[in-house]
């Protein structure tokens, strides 16, 4: 199932609506990369809140997604992880390093509200 | 009892029983079998933390058979032992093998460049973990996971 993309001011949002095949995030994953420079965004958020599982490949997915991001001038959060998906992240010893996660989408869009200030609008 | 474990759950959906086995043929057949055993371990009564660590097993074991030998299947089954509930995944497939089964259970090793934390972290969220593997005949990897009861 596709992910929406959707803008909001200098930045996509991207929401998660389902459990994710591998195409599935790698679409995504090359739908953002596409887009932040289509839509000229600043920052990118992918909400996982509605993710049943983030696993060894969704990890490395979500990591890409943030470096490559990060190639092409933008800042990317994660924001919506699950307590039960944290909690299996952190059994299996996954680790989202260099990613920024978030609670929720609100406290996603203030970091990179934050972080993207500086920069005067195009 | 069985019945009871289902109704304490509020699932609409109708209690899974016996043993269920998904074909791994593609990566819908990995959200599929994960779906499958998280309902199965919801069901048996493990908490939503246990059963997402289950589901996260299920699909770092699903994926390795999709990706490298094609067609493969999971078993998922609950089990039980003395008053002791729990659950077991069986996945198989007659693929390659595995050469080094002790180099693929070490953290960071991995022959296709990813993060090569499946199959150790796969054992770190199980409780008893086993692999049989034949080069150029198939792996079979059987896990269990036993509900934890808190404060007893």
């Amino acid at each position: 199932m596709e992910v929406p993309i959707l803008k909001q001011g200098l930045h996509l949002i991207a929401t998660v609506q389902s459990a994710l095949s591998d195409a599935d995030l790698l679409q995504l994953r090359d739908a953002l990369v596409e887009s932040v420079g289509r839509m000229r965004a600043r920052g990118v958020i992918v909400d996982v809140t509605a993710l049943d599982v983030m696993d060894s490949f969704a990890t490395r997915i979500l990591r890409d997604i943030a470096y490559m991001v990060r190639l092409r001038g933008a800042e990317t959060v994660i924001v919506g992880i699950q307590p039960e998906v944290a909690f299996a992240m952190a059994q299996f010893g996954l680790r989202l390093e260099g990613i920024t996660s978030s609670l929720d989408l609100e406290e996603g869009l203030a970091y990179l509200d934050e972080k993207t200030r500086r920069r005067p609008n195009p | 009892m069985k019945r009871l474990a289902a109704a304490r759950t509020h699932n609409a959906k109708p209690p899974i029983t016996g043993e269920q086995c998904v074909r791994l043929a593609s990566d819908m057949d990995i959200v599929a079998a994960r779906q499958l055993a998280r309902a199965l371990a919801e069901q048996i009564g493990f908490s939503a933390g246990d059963a997402t660590v289950v589901a996260t097993a299920v699909s770092e074991l699903a994926r390795n058979i999709v990706d490298y030998a094609p067609p493969g299947e999971m078993v998922v089954r609950s089990i039980e032992n003395g008053n002791r509930v729990g659950l077991v995944l069986v996945a198989r497939d007659n693929g390659p093998g595995i050469k080094d089964i002790a180099r693929a259970m070490r953290d960071g090793f991995s022959t296709s460049g990813r993060l090569g934390l499946g199959l150790p972290g796969v054992r770190r969220l199980m409780d008893e973990f086993e692999i049989v593997s034949e080069p150029g005949k198939g792996t079979c990897v059987t896990v269990k996971k036993w509900i934890t009861r808190r404060g007893r």
